[in-house]
């Protein structure tokens, strides 16, 4: 049977000039079509996530140099000098240009390599073929060449670490006019531009795979998968995707002005300047255009950052604590409001700028709105689990810990959100408190919770999870400890080298010193977790049973080692939304299993209650 | 029941619900011109905000924003003609559109012979129309136009006009390269074996679009 439909495929594969296979076995690819150049979105996925990792390990790394900086600004690292060279001082001590670069360096790395490409790159293109139920994506190719201007946008990245003069160090947000310039900063003499390639390069592969996402879920669902059956993480991927396609275009206008403004001697950004008291000859333009430009991205970034997380989270919930998801509908409505939201309040990172009050204003508003979407949110969670029949496995735990960083993080957003409090908040370690908690250990809870969750699923192995706990409890002890106490400096600026010069700032030398102890044992945490990872790749539990949570999702309905083209046979038929747990005295009921005759979708009109739809069974089955 | 309904290997593949009715390759196309209008739109609205931000035209001021009836009034061969050369690109990119329509229209009915004549015009008009920009190009820069100096006035029109023209004519220049591979594939008859020529109804889909953005581009630098 199963042999009769992969000849189909065949022949519709020639005759289409489709670029779709059944399943492997049929066709043997050699080792590099395989696990190099594959077009499998399973392979692709771990492609993502792989090289995510790594560009994690860098990231973090780079934190622990400048939090050792910061905390403790005397140190004597001149054992370091044999591998960063003259990036430490002769004193011993990190060369203010080189913290310049890490914390630059830093935010690029974990907010596009890691926390955009390597989230949703992984989860996007794992779950949705599986959960919609298609054998891949819309184009296999497509989405190879998407990893593979990832994996050339961080070779550039990667490269620019070595530059003599080093890697760009004006900032994540490469403002003007610091970084228009060649001459102002090491950084900016050869770094900016590569910071710049490598940009333009992600944002190729953030759109070739966001193209990918967007007409998967549109076009490919199987039979039955109506949009409001999804499960919650494909509505997330989807409005990720959108939001990628409609802002990262903006930022790559904002980079090619920046890159003639340096090299083509144009002035977009730049007019009165002096540099080393002479005066330059650009005149003109604007440095301010270049933060609407920037920010235009930069905002539904974080929110290209978060969706994928929250839909995760949502997931893990419903399914380990045996209860329906509370709220679906809502949960997408306010997806969808977040997404359109989020395209128009990006000048609240601009309140500092000397806009009109009156405009300000207007973006207070909105921000404040966009908080409503994510209480709703944060609300259908807690009532989610409200009364379930909890697992506390690690990716449980890790959604847990994201509703709770979300919530720490969201109710400082509603401050900074006020532009009479942000003016006198802005670029202080409050702010990175901020969006510390809310964005970047949230979302990568978000991202663990859905390792933990799908490793077996991608591995056919599990976790160990005896490290899994303590890379739990860990983590989130050590994210509350560090981020925490940043909200009491507010009196300190951020992307400062040094604070011991200043009288005011020295009361803050112990906290900081804290700090950055939390974060270098935190550093050697993560690594724990990487070790698991690896290790339980080739020596993890096995796994025996296809459905091992018991979840509704279609994932799950796949072999144990689904091979490319994902299920042996017919692609399964849905017949009701991805939540029915615990429902008409079942643990379970799987998307696939067809309406029984009483029940009620869930969403259909009217909410008889399960008690008499479970009644009208029996006593059909009596009078039967 | 179910393996009824699925062992037509279409179906499998392309699922239960396409709500628009159309093949991927077209969504996806779609979804990439929206986001290439982002792109456009970012450096159209840095326009827009540059130029507010300078002095309104005066001949008396040599830093004010150019009269463009000044800066482009010359073709190959004739001086003094303000706008006549552009209306000219103009008027061959409109037309390249409307052969594309042609194309798209004899690949409707498979008609191979007429999709390779409407879609040799629609590269000729390409060619005619990049080439025209590489002479407006040239000139300008023989008259001292620069990225960040103009002898008609404020510098700034100088660097958005190379900027955006030159991002349009590097769409159109690869408009015309995908539309010479489509040419080809036509020829070696791979849409016929296909049995659908939808490749050029997406090429055309870019191709519509290029020449929309120009109506833009057209309307900030020559008209206005
Ligand atoms: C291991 C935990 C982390 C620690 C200890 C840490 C520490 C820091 C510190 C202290 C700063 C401020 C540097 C300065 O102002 O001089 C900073 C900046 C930043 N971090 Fe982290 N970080 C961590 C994880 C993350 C994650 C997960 C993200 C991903 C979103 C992230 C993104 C950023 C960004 C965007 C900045 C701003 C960079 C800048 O403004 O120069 N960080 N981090
Ligand atoms: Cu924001």
């Amino acid at each position: 049977m199963s042999e009769h439909h992969a000849v189909a495929h065949h022949t519709e594969a020639h005759a289409h000039g489709h670029d779709h296979h059944g399943h492997d076995g049929h066709h043997e690819l050699g080792f590099i079509r395989k696990y190099i150049f594959s077009e499998d979105h399973k392979t692709i996925a771990k492609q993502f996530l792989v090289t995510g990792i790594f560009w994690a390990i860098i990231g973090a790394l780079l934190s622990v140099l400048f939090r050792i900086q910061l905390g403790y600004p005397n140190a004597d690292l001149t054992w370091m000098k044999p591998f960063l060279g003259k990036w430490i001082t002769e004193e011993g001590q990190i060369a203010p240009e080189f913290y310049n670069a890490l914390i630059t360096m830093h935010g690029t790395i974990l907010v596009f390599f890691v926390l955009t490409a390597g989230l949703s790159g992984t989860f996007s293109n794992f779950l949705i073929p599986l959960m919609v139920g298609a054998r891949d994506m819309a184009s296999g190719f497509i989405n190879m060449l998407s990893y593979w201007f990832f994996f050339i946008s961080g070779a550039v990245m990667f490269v620019s670490f070595f530059l003599a003069t080093g890697p760009a160090s004006g900032g994540w947000t490469a403002y003007p006019p610091l970084n228009a310039l060649h001459d102002a900063s090491s950084g900016g003499v050869l770094g900016v531009d590569y910071w710049l390639i490598s940009m333009a390069l992600f944002i190729v592969s953030a759109l070739l795979g966001g193209l990918n996402y967007i007409t998967t879920v549109i076009n490919l669902r199987t039979k039955g998968m109506k949009m409001f059956r999804l499960p919650l993480p494909i509505w997330a991927f989807f409005l990720t995707a959108v939001i990628g396609v409609l802002s990262f275009p903006v930022l790559l206008s904002a980079a090619i002005l920046l890159l003639f403004d340096r090299n083509l001697g144009t002035s977009f950004y730049l007019d009165a300047i002096n540099l080393a008291g002479e005066p330059l000859a650009n005149s003109g333009g604007s440095p301010i255009l270049y933060q609407h430009l920037f920010w235009f991205l930069g905002h539904p970034e974080v929110y290209i950052i978060i969706l994928p997380a929250m839909g995760i989270v949502s997931e893990v919930l419903s399914v380990h604590s045996r209860k329906p998801i509370f709220g679906y509908t809502a949960m997408i409505y306010s997806l969808l409001a977040i997404t359109v939201l989020s395209f128009i309040v990006w000048a609240h990172h601009m309140f500092m700028t000397g806009m009109n009050p009156f405009i300000g204003s207007i973006f207070v508003i909105f921000t404040l709105i966009i908080a409503v979407p994510s209480a709703i949110k944060v609300f259908n969670w807690l009532t989610t689990l409200w009364k379930g029949d909890i697992r506390l496995n690690p990716q449980m735990l890790f959604a847990i810990g994201f509703v709770s960083l979300f919530i720490s993080g969201g109710l400082t957003g509603i401050f900074l959100g006020n532009s009479s409090i942000d003016i006198r908040l802005h670029d202080t370690y409050f702010v990175v408190a901020h969006f510390h908690l809310v964005m970047g250990v949230a979302a990568f809870f978000g991202m663990f919770a859905g390792v933990y969750h799908w490793f077996p699923k991608m591995f056919g192995r599990y976790l160990n999870p005896t490290l899994g706990y303590i890379h739990f409890w860990g983590t989130i002890s050590a994210a509350y400890l560090i981020f925490y106490p940043m909200h009491f400096e507010i009196s300190l600026p951020r992307r400062y080298y040094t604070h011991s010069g200043f009288e005011t700032f020295s009361d803050f030398a112990h906290l900081n010193a804290f700090i950055s102890t939390v974060a270098i044992i935190s550093f050697a945490l993560q690594l724990l977790f990487v070790f698991n990872f690896f290790y339980s790749i080739w020596y993890g539990r096995k796994l025996r049973e296809s459905n091992p949570y018991g979840a509704n999702t279609l994932e799950w309905t796949t072999p144990l080692r689904p091979g490319h083209g994902n299920w042996e046979g017919d692609i399964p038929e849905v017949h009701r939304w991805p939540y029915d747990y615990s429902k008409h005295g079942r643990d379970f009921i799987p998307q696939t299993e067809p309406l029984s005759q009483y029940e009620i979708e869930h969403g259909e009109h009217g909410d008889e209650g399960d008690r008499d739809i479970i009644k009208k069974e029996e006593d059909e089955n009596h009078k039967g | 029941m179910e393996a009824v309904a699925t062992t037509n290997a279409k179906d499998l593949w392309s699922g239960g619900d396409s709500p628009f009715k159309v093949s991927y390759g077209k969504i996806m196309m779609w979804y990439f011109l929206i986001s290439d209008t982002f792109t456009f739109a970012g450096l159209l609205i840095s326009y827009g905000a540059i130029r507010t931000s300078q002095p309104k035209h005066d001949a008396a001021n040599p830093l004010s924003w150019p009269d463009p009836n000044e800066v482009f009034n010359a073709g190959p061969g004739f001086h003094n003609a303000p706008l006549i050369f552009v209306t000219f690109m103009t008027f061959t990119l409109i037309l390249s559109s409307v052969t594309m329509v042609r194309a798209v229209q004899e690949g409707h009915q498979m008609n191979r012979s007429g999709v390779l004549k409407w879609m040799a015009f629609t590269i000729l008009g390409g060619l005619v129309f990049v080439g025209s920009q590489a002479w407006e190009w040239s000139h300008l820069i023989e008259e001292g136009m620069t990225p960040h100096g103009n002898p008609f006035g404020a510098s700034s029109f100088g660097a958005l006009f190379f900027l955006i023209t030159g991002f349009h004519g590097f769409h159109v220049s690869v408009g015309v390269l995908l539309n010479s591979w489509a040419f080809i594939s036509t020829y070696r008859g791979v849409f016929d074996r296909r049995g659908h020529y939808e490749m050029i109804e997406k090429l055309g889909l870019y191709w519509h679009f290029v020449d929309l953005v120009w109506v833009y581009v057209f309307l900030a630098f020559y008209l206005f």
